[in-house]
């Protein structure tokens, strides 16, 4: 069982001070982080195209969302006539009753599941142990995370704070059966896995999986993904249910052409995607279900900055390049959508109620190194801006830039608060008090000069 | 060509010698520059940190003071860019806001672009004996798009020498009330950033942000690495006569 990001406590400053003291997840972030980027911007700067892609991904999703109503109709309608179910879920709630009722109804306690970010978002496993039924998750990753009851830290690569030494203890202590002998060499260890799950594959009847893209005009899903799980999954069991986001549409099988390559590039840093599976409806007499979740997204969709997060395809890119995740880890963002793109979802699908979440959209130094990367070129630091503007703000700090502003609005205040510095800049200590002392304790203040440029400017030129 | 010198007020209050060093530059390559008084803060941290009236507020006041000359010319990539690319999405499409941002914000250049776009000259007669790597800040990089301007015209200093910083895009981790919003990770950005410095072996760490060059100058003096911070502008106006 992974544990529960819902109703973490603390804020990011707080939870990502703790992530820069750790020595060990700092080495194994930097390097998986920068083999990553490195892959990615290979293979995406050997298409001549890239930039015409990346804009024709951006309309296609921004053309999808301004018609979600029209071509989740149309969705629906295919799926059924290929005789799949289709249940629609408001929140995270419903959607969990519908699959905990499905995988009940078929009288199986226990499913296997394809890496999804739908089903992390509501938490289903959690919801499925309550009603006594066990997830077994299928994706290493997702594998290594759920044995050391651990939260996901990464988009693609859930363990990617872990790195195989940590791996081979979680196996050793937690996988049931496996060698005293294991070393931690990937091949041994992605061995011991495959021995493990592939029990599960074959005994299992009921499957649940997410969905990286849904076609409108054919009602087909799509998974990619790079260790045949999903494939096993998938394919397998007699029952199969799918809990999918509802921005997750295009509109026809010809668009998928364009994400079929900007995600793998984005994402793995690969040409082309391993395993990509497509179905569409109920095949060979598997039972087919189809969730379509909402869970916020409508709301986000009537922001009209906000809105465009929803064109993220899940690749993860901007989590590679973004120095603050590379600094934080996952887990600071207390989400199961870490980095930039978490920092601008989160708060847009759970609200800022909360301290942490209040603190996401303040987790970017506005770089723009997420925005560059981003294959549906979403404007990461323009909806930060936008989101802190709705924010809540502390009483002292809203003084402080009310100042601040008050004395901007008027050159001849800037002017008289200029003196001031310059005749107190004797008394300025070495260690600023209150919340200065942030910037004090690892740098040094610069000295404030005899006279500001427009006094000298004054001085010089006007006369 | 009527130039104004927009400052920026970090700039005026605590690096007048970049106004100056900005001003003998532009009079050497034959501008009249203006300083009008008027002028302030573009807005950027107010609007940065969630607090848009206000920002707003000095968005307008910009566009008024600004109004007129041929060019406004700033040195920060930072400030530039805040006029540039976010002002535009501050005003209700098709206002008198919109309007006035519409006129002034095309006009408004960052100290290389001006050099190299307006006046059309990379090598502007500097002379600079040292050893010297250069920070492209983010948002003169990936704002701006400034490229290998300023580069360019480092390159074309006699006595410099331009050594390569590794890593260079890489956020310094200033982002302005980040710095002190984030000071754990701000500062870890900073540490690693000093280190790619320091492993230049460069005397002088070059950059279009004064801002960032606060950050990244605080942690080098706090660190005693003996590695001094200059604006680009300084540098270029630096010459033979003046050493």
């Amino acid at each position: 069982m992974s544990a529960t990001f819902l109703g973490m406590p603390g804020n990011f400053p707080e939870n990502s001070r703790k992530a820069v003291h750790d020595s060990q997840l700092r080495f194994n972030l930097r390097k998986a982080t920068h083999t990553i980027r490195g892959k990615r911007a290979s293979v995406v700067g050997e298409l001549p195209d890239w930039q015409e892609l990346r804009a024709a991904g951006k309309a296609i999703k921004e053309h999808t969302l301004r018609n979600l109503d029209r071509y989740l109709i149309r969705l629906e309608a295919a799926v059924t006539a290929a005789g799949g179910t289709v249940h629609w879920a408001r929140d995270a709630a419903e959607a969990n009753r519908i699959v905990t009722g499905l995988v009940k109804a078929t009288g199986e306690t226990e499913v296997v599941k394809v890496k999804s970010m739908a089903t992390q978002e509501i938490e289903l496993n959690q919801a499925l142990a309550e009603q006594g039924i066990t997830a077994y998750e299928t994706d290493l990753a997702e594998l290594i995370v759920q044995l050391g009851d651990d939260f996901p830290s990464h988009i693609l690569v859930p363990a990617i704070h872990r790195n195989r030494s940590e791996i081979r203890e979680i196996f050793l202590d937690r996988m049931p059966g496996v060698s005293p002998d294991l070393t931690d060499d990937p091949p041994a260890l992605a061995e011991a896995a495959r021995l493990h799950l592939r029990e599960r594959f074959l005994r299992s009847k009921v499957a649940i999986s997410g969905a990286n893209f849904m076609v409108a005009e054919t009602g087909t899903l799509v998974v990619l993904e790079s260790e045949g799980n999903g494939r096993m999954c998938l394919t397998l069991p007699e029952t199969l249910i799918s809990v999918v986001g509802i921005e997750k549409l295009l509109p026809s099988w010809r668009d998928l052409e364009v994400f079929l390559q900007l995600l793998p590039r984005s994402s793995t840093g690969e040409r082309m995607n391993p395993y990509t599976s497509m179905w569409t409806g109920a095949v060979e007499g598997q039972d087919f279900h189809l969730v379509l979740l909402d869970n916020g997204r409508t709301d986000v969709l009537a922001d009209e900055v906000g809105r465009q997060a929803l064109r993220c395809i899940r690749c993860s890119a901007c989590l590679n390049v973004c120095p603050v995740y590379e600094r934080a880890g996952g887990h600071a963002y207390g989400s199961v959508y870490p980095g930039p793109i978490g920092a601008i979802l989160t708060p847009q699908l759970r609200g800022m109620s909360s301290e942490l979440d209040a603190s996401l959209p303040y987790a970017s130094s506005l770089c723009g190194a997420c925005y560059e990367v981003c294959p549906v070129a979403i404007d990461i630091p323009e909806v930060l801006v936008d989101l802190r503007a709705k924010a809540p703000h502390a009483a002292a700090e809203r003084a402080g830039m009310k100042v601040a502003g008050w004395i901007f609005n008027d050159h001849r205040r800037l002017a008289r608060a200029q003196r001031a510095a310059t005749r107190l800049r004797k008394l300025v200590p070495k260690r600023l008090p209150g919340p200065l002392s942030a910037w004090t304790d690892t740098r040094d203040v610069p000295e404030i000069p005899e006279e500001s440029f427009r006094d000298w400017w004054e001085r010089n030129e006007r006369a | 060509m009527r130039v104004a010198l927009f400052i920026t007020c970090v700039n005026d209050t605590l690096f007048p010698g970049t106004g100056k060093a900005v001003v003998s530059l532009l009079r050497r390559l034959g501008c009249d520059v203006d300083f009008p008084a008027a002028q302030t803060c573009c807005g950027q941290m107010h609007v940065n940190t969630g607090y848009r009236e206000e920002g707003v507020r000095l968005a307008r006041h910009f566009t008024e003071v600004f109004a007129g000359y041929d060019a406004v010319v700033a040195p920060s990539g930072s400030c530039a860019a805040m006029v540039r690319e976010q002002y535009p999405k501050l005003a209700r499409p098709g206002s008198k806001g919109a309007a006035a941002i519409a006129e002034v914000a095309p006009r408004v250049y960052e100290l290389s672009e001006f050099l190299i776009d307006v006046l059309k000259t990379e090598d502007v007669g500097a002379y600079f004996p040292h050893r010297v790597t250069y920070h492209p800040t983010c948002h003169s990089l990936r704002g701006l798009h400034l490229g290998d301007r300023p580069t360019r015209l480092l390159r074309n200093v006699r006595g410099l020498e331009l050594v390569p910083l590794p890593g260079a895009e890489e956020c310094c981790g200033f982002g302005g009330t980040f710095a002190v919003k984030n000071p754990a990770v701000s500062a870890a950005m900073g540490a690693d950033k000093t280190r790619s410095i320091m492993d230049t072996g460069a005397e002088v760490l070059c950059a279009a942000d004064n801002s960032c060059l606060l950050h990244i100058g605080g942690t080098l003096s706090r660190q005693k690495t003996g590695v001094r911070t200059m604006h680009l502008a300084e540098i270029l106006a630096s010459t033979e006569e003046a050493q």
